[in-house]
């Protein structure tokens, strides 16, 4: 039987980890190589890794760690892409053709859309003809707004103008292989998923739909899992803060009798390179 | 014996994944040179996207006289996922395509009228007969899928093993040292690393 998925999302932004608070604040949370590595360890089913830098202010590594300085986020993805023992997603600043292919390239398995799919649809048309549906990844940010649910582009900066149910409409017909649905106003406030708007969103589309935004426990993948039709359950915060995170969240859903994988930590005693030799 | 792993090297995207887990476990090389295949220990074609758009890129870029000699050795192979499926004699998906033909059958839409397709995630795979492949693989052992088509074996003692989605397909195939999975192995965690072990373990 199909499980669902559980999926850190790791937040990159001018050369580190971050934590994000409703799209405006962030926390440095420090080494993407060591973060993607950990989670990878622990067990997860996907990785969403996802670059939300802004403007030109990269800060590299931390000179007085004697870590090294990966110079651009490709070149963090190529690293971090061989320690991914699963399948790892990549957005953020994806324009061109050229920027997917230097993704697919460095080792993303999909990538990840946000604003392209509302300003430069034919990149999503070309990106699917050319890698296939199941490497495609709409993501949609979306604010609750007044009384109704708006879309947001540009990392959440930008709100435009058409109704939140047609947009997802449209994306399913653009054909890509699935969505991630995340809420603005939730992000970052740990009182859980916005299981109104996942119950919409699922009842709308007929691809995966990934919820996103505002887990503060386990219980919350629980609760979207069970009351609503979602594919799989995302989340970045929750993840960066407790010893064995994946494990412990797929312990807690399994014990709970969810369809998800059972909790298995990577055993790597017959790896020929270990990490630390990577790193 | 060092083994050393050739990893057919035709434009599918995700040969550098396969690369960075299959260089973990054994010597690996990317390449599309017929020396290449012709040194291997173990050969593995990976794969991503559809029948048709893979197979002409394989007709195009890979020497099939040296890959067909070198398995006709009894050279270990694995094809993954697309990988798997153009081993098939046909391949009905945006049209009819002519597979490579090593394995006898066809390659047809999931049946799975009740699910969402592709099918996109983690599932576990019921064994149906012993294989060195599967050593040690349970049906606790789940795997990474992404696909729409799968592999119709025409003759039943060539599927090791098979999965449920709606309905079951053949997840596991092989006809002597030519091998396939339907899953990504090298996306799969510790389950997938078991897989390549174990593969790379056949001589």
């Amino acid at each position: 039987m199909r499980k669902n998925r559980i999926i850190p999302i790791v937040l990159f932004k001018d050369g580190h980890v971050v934590q994000s608070k409703k799209f405006r604040e962030y926390k440095n949370l420090g080494n993407p190589l060591l973060t993607i590595n950990r989670l990878s360890e622990w067990g997860a089913d996907e990785i969403c890794f996802l670059d939300i830098s802004r403007d030109n202010n990269w800060q590299g590594g931390r000179s007085d760690l004697n870590e090294r300085t990966p110079a651009t986020f490709l070149e963090v993805l190529a690293e971090v892409s061989k320690v991914a023992y699963m399948p790892l997603t990549c957005g953020g600043g994806i324009r061109t053709m050229e920027d997917v292919e230097l993704r697919i390239k460095n080792g993303a398995d999909k990538i990840s859309l946000n604003s392209a799919i509302f300003c430069n649809p034919a990149l999503i048309q070309d990106a699917i003809k050319e890698y296939g549906s199941q490497s495609v990844v709409a993501s949609v940010d979306v604010k609750f707004v007044g009384d109704k649910y708006k879309v947001y582009i540009h990392g959440g900066q930008t709100c435009i103008d058409q109704d939140w149910k047609d947009y997802l409409r449209r994306v399913e017909d653009l054909e890509v292989g699935e969505i991630l649905l995340n809420s603005i106003n939730n992000d970052g406030g740990k009182e859980g998923y916005d299981l109104s708007m996942l119950s919409i969103a699922t009842s709308l589309v007929s691809i995966p739909v990934i919820a996103c935004g505002g887990v503060g426990e386990w219980e919350h993948f629980r609760s979207a899992l069970t009351e609503t039709e979602i594919d799989a359950v995302a989340a970045a915060n929750i993840f960066q803060h407790q010893d064995q995170s994946v494990y412990q969240a797929h312990k807690f859903l399994f014990v709970h009798g969810i369809n998800v994988r059972p909790p298995r930590l990577l055993e790597t005693n017959y790896l020929k390179v270990t990490t630390n030799e990577l790193l | 014996m060092s083994n050393k792993i050739c990893i057919l090297d035709y434009g599918s995207g995700n040969v550098a994944s396969v690369y960075n887990m299959v260089s973990r476990l054994s010597s690996a090389i990317i390449s599309n040179k017929a020396s290449d295949l012709e040194n291997a220990s173990h050969i593995i074609l990976p794969g991503v996207g559809s029948f048709g758009a893979s197979i002409s890129k394989i007709r195009e870029k890979i020497p099939l006289d040296a890959l067909f000699s070198s398995l006709e050795r009894g050279k270990p192979f694995l094809g993954i996922c697309v990988g798997m499926q153009v081993l098939a004699e046909f391949g009905s998906e945006f049209g009819k395509y002519e597979g490579l033909g090593l394995i006898p059958g066809s390659v047809d839409e999931l049946n799975s009228a009740s699910e969402k397709i592709p099918h996109i995630g983690w599932n576990n795979i019921l064994i149906q007969q012993n294989h060195p492949l599967v050593n040690g693989i349970t049906e606790k052992d789940d795997f990474y899928f992404v696909h729409s088509f799968a592999f119709n074996p025409s003759d039943p003692k060539m599927n090791i093993a098979r999965t449920n989605y709606g309905a079951d397909f053949t997840s596991v195939i092989a006809n002597e040292n030519v091998m396939g999975v339907q899953f990504h192995p090298e996306k799969s965690q510790v389950s997938g690393l078991t897989v390549l072990n174990n593969f790379m373990g056949i001589q």
